[in-house]
Formats: C-alpha cells, structure tokens, sequence
C-alpha cells in the first residue's frame, strides 16, 4: 500500500436526471457546455484522481464552479458519485453501510463549513461539543473536551454566548473547534475562510498552521484564493471545470505552470514569497560566506544577497551539503517573470 | 338546442337515489360503530368534564392568581399579565365567569389535542414529499369546507355533546399547526442541516437536535393559529351542545338580545387576545438567541 490518506480514483459527479445514461459520453470526452445543451446534465467532476498524503495539508483550488466543493463532499459522502471510487486508509468509502458511515463522519472524518454551519438556538460550548454528543460522549467529557478546544482557538470567555453574539472571525473559530474537538484525523474545510475578510483570514491562517504544527492532521482544504492556497498548503491541486488541471506542491505551480489558465492565476502574486533559493541554485557555490538553506524564501535572501561579496551566495540542502549559488540578478528575475 | 341551454346533469330520480344511498350506508356504518367510537372517545369526554369541573369548582381568586401566574410565565411581561387578569374580572363582574371556564375548558383540550396530532403530523410531512403531498389537500378540505357540513356526519355518529363539539373544533383548528410545523422544518437551514451530516448525526439526532428547535418559532406561530381558529369555533360548537360563551350567543342571535350578544362575543375577543399576545411574547422569547446582542 502506498501512504495515500485519502485516494481519489477516477472520480465523476454528474448532476441530472439520470447520469449513468450520460456517463459514457462524458467518458468519452463530451465537454461540460456540450452536456448541459445536448442532455441538461451538470458535469461536477471529470474524472478526478487524487492522492493525498497523511499529515499534510492538500489545497484543492479553483473559481467557483470549478467542482472543488463538490469533489471535498464526496470524500464524506456528503454527495454521491456517479462513478470512481474513494479510499480512506484503504477502505472503500462507497461500499460503507449507513451505520459504518455514520461512524466515518463521527469518528475519522469532520468538517469546517463556508457558513460556519453552526446551530443558532445553542450556545458557543455545545456548538463545539456537537460532534461529541453525537459520538455519544458523556456529558462530563463533552464538557472538559469542548472547554479544551475553546480554549485552543482562543474564544475562552465566550463559551455561554449564542453564535449570533459572534463575529464572523470568532463564529469560524467555534467552527475549527468544533471540527477538531471529535479527534478526527481528517479535516474537511471547505472554503473556510473565504467568508472572512483579509485581516481575519489571514489570523485564521495563521492559527490554522500553528495547530497544524502540533496536532499533525490530514487537511483538506478548499479555497479559490490563491494566496491562501500557496501559504497553506503543502500540495495543491488546480481543478477547472471539474477536472483537475494541475497538481504539486506550491513552487512547482509557479515555477511550471501546467497551461495558460494556471499562468493567469498565478499572475499576480508574490513570488518571492512562494519560490525558495534551492529551486533557483545552480553552478560551483563561492568559497567565502555562509550558505544559506535552500528553504530560505527569495524575499527573506534579498538583503543578504544584496550585501554579499559579488552579491553571491552559497546554498545548501537540508543536510548541509552545498547545492549550489544564488546571485542576486537570478533572484531577481525570479521574482519578476 | 335543448342539450345547449341547460347543463346534462343525472335526474332527480337518479340523484335522489344516490343520495339515499350514501345515507342509508352511513347510517348503517353509525348503527355498527357509533358505541365502539363512542367508547373510545369516553376518556377524552371524561377529562373534559373533570377539567371543566375543576375550573368551576375552584375558587375565582385562585384561578385569577393561577392565571396571572401562567401570562406571566409564557410573556415575562406585567403589562400583559395585568391587562389579563383585568380581562378576566372584567368578564367576571359582568356575569360570564363560568360560560368563560367552559370555554377555557374546552379551547384547552382542543389545543392540546391539535397539539399531540398535529405536530407529529407535520414532522411525517416534512420528512416526506409524498406524505405532504397527501396530507396538503386533506388540509385544504379541512379548511375550507363549511363547518355545518362536518357537523352533520360528527353528530351523526356521536350525537350531541362535548365530544362531537370537540371534534368540530379540532377539525377547524388542527390545519395550521401541522402546516406551520412542515414549513418550519423544511425551512430549517440547508447547510445547517448539512453540518449535522457531517457530523455523523442520525436521523433522529437531526429531527430532534437540529430541526425541531429551529423550527419551533413556526411551530409556536402555528400553536398561536391554532387557539384562534379554536376560539372562533365556539359559537358553532356551541349549537351541538358544547356549553361556553357561544351558548348566550346563540340565544342573542335568535332572539336579537344585541347587549348580551356583544358583551358575550367581547368576552371571547379578550379570550383570543389573551392568548394571542401570551403565546407570541413566549415564541419571541423562544428565538432571543437568533438576535446579536452586540458583539465586541
């Protein structure tokens, strides 16, 4: 078995009145705007397949309407496929029973929501403790873990107040808590930060990564930002039109855009802050000056380059061992193209 | 041309025929079931009477105080409360103190019962499209259809009485809750919904945990509806022997007593208003959580 979490395996969602009779077509290679004029059928998604790897955090992107909703709710059965097949941990999600994916959704697999999804009429602690009731915790240990996790995304004082009493920042983080109060190894967050504005997205990140750092968990995450999808995560996939366009990590869609609707995206952001020194190092690395990691982001090298002898630098890898050199001109462009 | 100018019906022969028919098999269905019908409604009549009973007997200043207890616990209101208890001596000092238990009796186990049916009626409608689909006209009729026609087969069956009159006030009264209680639910947020999905509730942790709190201000709307139609029902109860503030209305009408018909019929406004405004404060009350109060 490979260390595949989660595996998507040519994956396909029609929505229609009977999508098994338009599936041939679509396999065929019937386009979207073709299947909605000829059959009334929605293509969702287009033969996705998709590994994602323990521990990290998968940034699934795309505009809206590119299928990336739908394709995060099919990994908790939320929406059915029309045909393909889903491994969590090896085990066929389709073929579970009602009871077994009960279980799934309790247990192995919860979920942040654009609209928060919290319940209105129950206040800050019992959202968080929703997922415990229903696994069926005892009201003491419901209460202990909830206060726990309240604590963690730091709304400690708000524990009595109804979500209506919060703002969209602070209902969001009862969101988070209440997702990873159920001690799921998977979190599903779909386009959880998207209704924040940038400030607040931007601390939402920033708390997402620091327990990340900790608790080690199979994201998911869906967003349409691409700054967010660079800054999170540790491997991103593009989908457009329900198909999936491109996928590696965040240097690998700078550097080599897989076609122009990548290249557009990718346009108007920061590369400095996306394209790391080892990426860019190359010939005999220069005798005098400490080496710099090859982790070091572009931006953060600037000043060093720029004070360098022949603003030159040295990098190495992650042992230590001299890859090559930066020079200040390459940076440059790197940043700039 | 003949065939033109007047519409092809049955003949009288035929229709006359055919409405003998159906009476002689209701008839025949009365005459087999009436007393089993009968002896299955006996515990409902039994407790209306000891109800009725024992808002008479009691003395009128418990009442006032139990009823002035009751505003104030549904409204939390000493406006409301006061103007209640004022109706009630009002109506009192006026000579309907005990025309105004009998219909407090009555309007109280006929809102219970709308209650015990009509929710969990509207809870299968919601669930099911094909159910609303059934129940919907049902309701229409209901609705809709003169009260003296169901009267007819009601009295048929199980003669006069509180029992029929009861009936007769249910059949009215029922249709709102049940629709209000469907509505509420299917107007529950979807993505609420979805969130407890995701978190691997079960069906009946949805229907109780997330659906039904959140569709309680519509339940409570139609609980408010309900007390209405059942309040606006007493004067034709009151004509299949329901005792109450419709039988002096009655006699009013027959007998063109205008001040006895006003002051009667007044009695029962303030009835309606009573627990119109109590019941509304309440489900206000009910949904405190959904207004902010000010965040930061």
């Amino acid at each position: 078995m490979t260390d595949a979490k989660v595996r998507i395996s040519n994956l396909y969602k029609i929505f229609g009145k009977a999508p098994q009779k338009v599936l041939p077509l679509v396999r065929d290679g019937l386009s979207k705007t073709d299947l909605l004029e000829q059959h009334n059928h929605v293509l969702g998604i287009q033969n996705v397949s998709l590994d994602i790897p323990e521990k990290r955090i998968q940034v699934v992107m795309g505009l809206s309407g590119s299928g990336k909703s739908t394709l995060i709710r099919h990994i908790n059965r939320l929406i059915e496929p029309t045909a393909g097949e889903i491994l969590i941990d090896g085990e066929d999600v389709l073929s579970m029973s009602d009871s077994q994916l009960q279980d799934l959704r309790r247990f192995k697999a919860s979920m942040v929501f654009q609209k928060f999804g919290l319940l209105p009429h129950r206040r800050i602690i019992e959202n968080v403790a929703y997922g415990l009731v229903v696994q069926g915790k005892s009201a003491a240990q419901c209460d202990k873990q909830a206060r726990h996790w309240i604590d963690r995304v730091g709304l400690s004082g708000y524990e009595d107040h109804y979500p209506a009493q919060l703002s969209g920042g602070m209902q969001q983080r009862v969101g988070l808590a209440r997702a990873l109060a159920t001690d799921a190894e998977i979190l599903l967050m779909d386009e959880a930060f998207s209704a924040l504005d940038p400030l607040i997205r931007y601390d939402m990140q920033s708390i997402l990564l620091e327990l990340q750092n900790e608790l080690h968990k199979t994201i998911i995450f869906i967003t349409h930002d691409l700054d967010e999808a660079l800054r999170l995560g540790d491997n991103i996939a593009i989908l457009r039109d329900g198909a999936m366009v491109q996928q590696g990590d965040a240097q690998q869609i700078v550097l080599k855009p897989a076609d122009d609707y990548i290249r557009d995206f990718i346009k108007d952001i920061n590369r400095g802050r996306v394209i790391r020194l080892g990426s860019l190092a190359t010939g005999q690395p220069p005798e005098q000056g400490a080496p710099l990691s090859g982790d070091t982001l572009l931006e953060d090298a600037l000043t060093q380059l720029v004070d360098a002898p022949d603003q030159r630098l040295a990098v190495a890898n992650k042992e230590g061992r001299l890859i090559g050199a930066v020079t200040l001109k390459d940076a440059l462009q790197a940043m700039r193209s | 041309m003949d065939f033109f100018m007047e519409f092809p019906s049955l003949s009288r022969a035929e229709l006359a025929s055919l409405r003998r028919s159906i009476d002689g098999a209701f008839r025949d269905f009365t005459r087999s079931w009436a007393e089993t019908l009968e002896s299955f409604f006996n515990p409902l009549l039994r407790f209306l009477v000891w109800f009725e009973n024992l808002l008479l007997a009691t003395p009128w200043p418990v009442i006032l105080i139990v009823i002035g207890g009751l505003c104030f616990a549904g409204a939390r209101s000493w406006k409301i409360t006061a103007a209640s208890v004022l109706a009630f001596v009002t109506i009192g000092y006026f000579g309907m103190w005990e025309d105004t238990m009998s219909t407090l009796a009555i309007i109280s186990v006929a809102t219970f019962l709308c209650i015990a049916i009509g929710i969990p009626l509207g809870i299968v409608m919601a669930r099911s499209d094909r159910m609303q689909a059934a129940i919907t006209p049902v309701l229409d009729v209901m609705q809709t259809i003169p009260s003296f026609v169901y009267l007819i087969p009601v009295v048929m069956l199980l003669g006069i009485g509180k029992v029929p009159g009861l009936i007769a006030v249910c059949i009215y009264a029922i249709p709102p809750i049940v629709r209000l209680t469907n509505l509420g639910i299917r107007l529950v947020d979807k993505d609420i919904l979805e969130a407890a999905d995701a978190f691997g509730a079960s069906p009946r942790q949805k229907l109780w945990g997330v659906q039904v709190p959140l569709a309680l201000p519509n339940i409570f709307a139609g609980v408010n509806q309900t007390i209405m139609m059942a309040l606006a029902m007493v004067v034709i109860a009151s004509m299949i022997g329901v005792q109450g503030l419709g039988v002096p209305v009655l006699r009013a009408i027959s007998n063109q007593y205008l001040a006895l018909g006003v002051m009667n019929g007044l009695a029962i406004v303030a009835l309606a208003i009573i627990f119109d405004r109590v019941s509304q404060t309440y489900g206000k009350r009910l949904q405190a959580h959904r207004k902010g109060h000010g965040h930061d």
